[in-house]
């Protein structure tokens, strides 16, 4: 049932019953490396060419997840996907392959949470009895996509993002399992001018900061009443920066604020000011988050996707960054 | 400093946050990098003046191919970003950092085919280096020519 202005609490019991995560091998050698389901160790995943390497990193996510619960693909009701590329295509392809009823989804590095919002909505109104959902990124694909590859010969400056490569999948259905999904708060476009893409933290920070404010306002909680509040993908340029927004609100985030960017790499990783990318927050949310709450490690986190909704064409006209941020509270059930 | 949550101050206001580029190291490097692909030609060029029938007049080309092999082999094998994200305009500017675009560029699109991955996207960044050159050659030819005409 909607909660005030822009939030859902799911008032049916809806779970997350299962996760599945793959990484490239950066992400492999970073902090939470050890966490994630299956990881690469070239960046070709095996196959001939970088996009169809995402299409595997995503395959196998959605593969582990569905084994994790001994489910097949014909025993889900939906499948929710996106990714980065033109026209969702990874997801499309899964989808292709797996039969399942789709909706394709696009809310950039913002789909993870996105597709699990809606996913929960669905499993909590009785529209569907399980869903799938999943997203991926992969560095290479993106690079193409969005940026411009240090490949070519220019030098990348201190505030850009590195695109995880890694996908994340999880299976929302209302059999209890050790993790709850209990509220959402849908996000809105935020634009406070920022118009260069190597800085993508501080385009986002703000988008994140509007949802994080009205989720507090629509649920009447307190940062403190989570463990966590976790960002997707602002780095360490956009992490300061939303903390002194809210500060500024007077909201004080600072103890329990974290973001996947930084969370995913280690400091001395060559990755910039941090890790972004869809991947980017499924696999930290899905991989060390959701081990931690199913331990009761962490009671109540707020995972705040966030997600550059530009395209390269509109960047190169002038135009500035479009941001988005979708929140999800998940929470443990005690503990195994 | 006004508020940050000010959204028109808002991209002055978070200057404080981003970390500083350090130009003079920057220039430093580019410089020192540059210089040492500089001397690398040079040495290749001492090679083909003392080994082979190539004068001071012609040994220019066979120098620039040496180059243009060697970058991009550098770039196949995935070492000239590195060079590239380390040395910034050092390795950008030299003939080796238009040879590395091209090979790039030829590399990443390699999937789509030979004519319309490779061939079309060859000049996808060496294209505007192109252009802007022989329009600038164009224009100070020009200019050239009037002032030598205008002084008889």
């Amino acid at each position: 049932m909607k909660l005030g202005k822009q939030s859902w609490r799911f008032s049916n019991a809806v779970y997350l019953a299962s996760t599945g995560t793959t990484a490239g091998p950066l992400e492999k050698q970073g902090p939470i490396g050890t966490e994630i389901d299956k990881t690469y160790d070239k960046l070709h995943c095996g196959e001939k060419n970088w996009e169809a390497a995402e299409r595997t990193l995503m395959r196998e996510a959605v593969d582990i997840c569905l084994k994790n619960v001994n489910k097949k693909p014909e025993d889900v009701d939906f499948f929710m996907a996106g990714d980065l590329l033109n026209q969702v295509v990874t997801a499309n392809s899964i989808a292709k392959e797996h039969q399942i009823p789709h909706l394709g989804m696009f809310g950039a590095c913002s789909t993870s949470m996105q597709t699990l919002a809606l996913a929960a909505q669905f499993v909590d109104s009785g529209f569907a009895d399980s869903v799938l959902t999943a997203v991926s990124s992969h560095n290479a694909t993106a690079e193409r996509q969005f940026r411009y590859p240090t490949e070519y010969g220019g030098p990348r400056p201190k505030t850009a993002t590195f695109t995880v490569t890694g996908a994340g999948a999880s299976l929302v259905s209302k059999k209890e399992s050790p993790i709850r999904i209990t509220e959402a708060t849908v996000g809105r476009v935020i634009d406070w001018g920022i118009k260069d893409v190597n800085d993508m933290g501080s385009a986002m920070a703000p988008a994140a900061a509007d949802t994080i404010t009205h989720h507090l306002e629509d649920t009447g909680r307190e940062p403190s009443d989570y463990d966590m509040i976790l960002t997707g993908d602002l780095s360490s340029v956009g992490s300061p920066i939303l903390r002194e927004i809210m500060w500024d609100r007077g909201i004080d985030i600072n103890g329990v604020h974290q973001d996947c960017g930084l969370m995913i790499y280690s400091p001395n990783q060559p990755v910039f000011a941090g890790g972004s990318g869809a991947a980017c927050s499924a696999v930290v949310t899905y991989s060390y988050v959701a081990n931690q709450l199913k331990r009761g490690k962490l009671k109540r986190v707020l995972v705040v996707a966030t997600g550059c909704l530009h395209n390269p064409i509109i960047i190169q006209q002038k135009e500035s960054i479009p941001c988005i941020a979708h929140a999800v509270v998940l929470e443990s059930i005690g503990g195994e | 400093m006004g508020s940050i949550n000010d959204p028109k101050q808002y991209k002055k206001n978070i200057k404080a946050f981003h970390p500083k580029t350090n130009y003079f190291v920057s220039c430093l490097k580019a410089f020192i990098v540059g210089g040492f692909i500089c001397l690398i030609g040079e040495c290749i060029e001492k090679f083909y003046l003392a080994f082979t029938d190539f004068n001071q007049n012609t040994v220019g080309n066979p120098t620039v191919a040496t180059l243009i092999l060697i970058s991009s082999l550098l770039t196949g094998f995935g070492v000239y970003d590195k060079f590239g994200q380390f040395a910034g305009a050092g390795t950008l500017v030299p003939v080796t950092g238009f040879a590395n675009s091209i090979t790039s560029a030829a590399l990443e699109h390699k999937s789509e085919g030979v004519v319309l991955g490779i061939a079309t996207n060859l000049f996808k960044l060496a294209g505007a280096v192109i252009v802007f050159g022989v329009v600038s050659a164009a224009v100070f030819g020009i200019i050239r020519l009037t002032i030598n005409n205008l002084l008889g």
